[in-house]
């Protein structure tokens, strides 16, 4: 009959794309196993010593790069950027702590390779400032309110008045009991 | 009418505030180093790499150190200011060839002209660092003392060298 052979082809197709799929997850397997040495080989360098490495990132992240202005140390790929990092892991492997980083680079860049820049004369308004427009704001928003009256029910001719007792008249004679 | 003022008024204060914010240069960092010594450092030069420089050699003179590389195109502009700033023979000037290969900064003056009494190599950009360099080319004023008293970030133009510069050389070395 017709449609005889198209089951007989179906066990004969199964084993050979069974064996393509086994072959397919043993080469990923084989790709994810080797590229993961690969990759940790690569990145060896940089993780020799994993705890220096969280605090020269942790620094890093607290400072600007001064050549791409909105990253910091630790996100910029700028040739500076390295060799500031470079500069930043060196000293701290010579016993340099987070505070004696920051001075390093105040000293060299100034307060603007801070992203959280001290409280200072020059910088009273950057630090006061949302404070104070919130103060204007909540002032200028009880100044109106407290100027606003209670809205005055206005006195009613006689006609309105009549008008609107037969309307509420009308409308109590709907009301279900 | 009245209120209309209150809005005009925070529109206007707004506008004068975007227009002068518009009107600065964000890559222009204050620098902290202006009236502090000038980091001392050791390096060799470019054309007599057997013989080093160090700003202590400078004691008792006002000079100019001007950072530069071949690889950077706004140096390229500048070239030709301190070319002629360099004639005027007013004080020495000197360079820091930052973050370059010394062929190429050689080939680089042989092309252009070397308006430098000497540059001095800083291959890993360290004396940069110290300089507080972020971009090439900057500049600055060393006094008598050893002490940086200008600092230009970005090519020096006649203007500046006019307005800026020469006026405060020329204070520097009548003053002790």
């Amino acid at each position: 009959m017709g449609n005889v052979s198209p089951v007989q082809r179906i066990p004969l197709r199964h084993p050979p794309s069974d064996i393509r799929h086994f072959g397919a997850t043993l080469a990923l397997l084989l790709v994810l196993a080797f590229g993961k040495t690969a990759s940790a080989a690569e990145a060896k360098p940089v993780a020799e010593d994993p705890a220096l490495e969280e605090r020269v990132t942790a620094v890093a992240t607290e400072l600007r790069c001064l050549v791409c202005q909105n990253q910091t140390l630790a996100d910029s790929h700028a040739p500076l950027a390295i060799d500031l990092r470079n500069q930043i892991r060196e000293r701290m492997r010579a016993g340099a702590t987070e505070r004696d980083i920051v001075d390093f680079m105040v000293a060299r860049y100034g307060d603007f390779v801070l992203y959280r820049p001290p409280l200072k004369a020059t910088t009273v308004l950057l630090w006061a400032g949302p404070l104070l427009l919130m103060a204007i704001g909540l002032g200028a928003l009880y100044y109106r309110l407290s100027r606003r009256r209670e809205p005055q029910p206005q006195d009613l001719s006689d006609a309105e008045r009549e008008r609107a007792a037969t309307l509420l008249d009308v409308g109590s004679d709907r009301k279900p009991r | 009418m009245n209120r209309f003022v209150l809005p005009l008024g925070i529109f206007a204060l707004l506008v004068v505030l975007l227009g002068v914010g518009l009107s600065l240069n964000p890559r222009e960092v204050p620098s902290p180093l202006i009236g502090k010594a000038a980091p001392p450092f050791e390096l060799p030069r470019l054309h007599e790499p057997g013989k080093s420089f160090s700003p202590a050699d400078m004691k008792g003179k006002v000079w100019v150190f001007n950072v530069w590389a071949s690889w950077c195109a706004a140096c390229r502009d500048e070239h030709p200011v301190l070319a002629e700033f360099a004639r005027s023979g007013l004080v020495p000037l000197y360079g820091l060839n930052y973050k370059d290969k010394r062929e190429d900064a050689i080939e680089w003056l042989k092309r252009f002209g070397n308006p430098y009494q000497a540059s001095i190599v800083d291959t890993e950009g360290r004396v940069g660092i110290d300089y507080g360099v972020y971009g090439v080319p900057e500049t600055y004023v060393i006094d008598k003392q050893g002490v940086i008293r200008y600092k230009r970030i970005g090519p020096v133009t006649p203007q500046i060298l006019k307005e800026k510069m020469i006026p405060l050389i020329t204070e520097l070395k009548r003053d002790g």
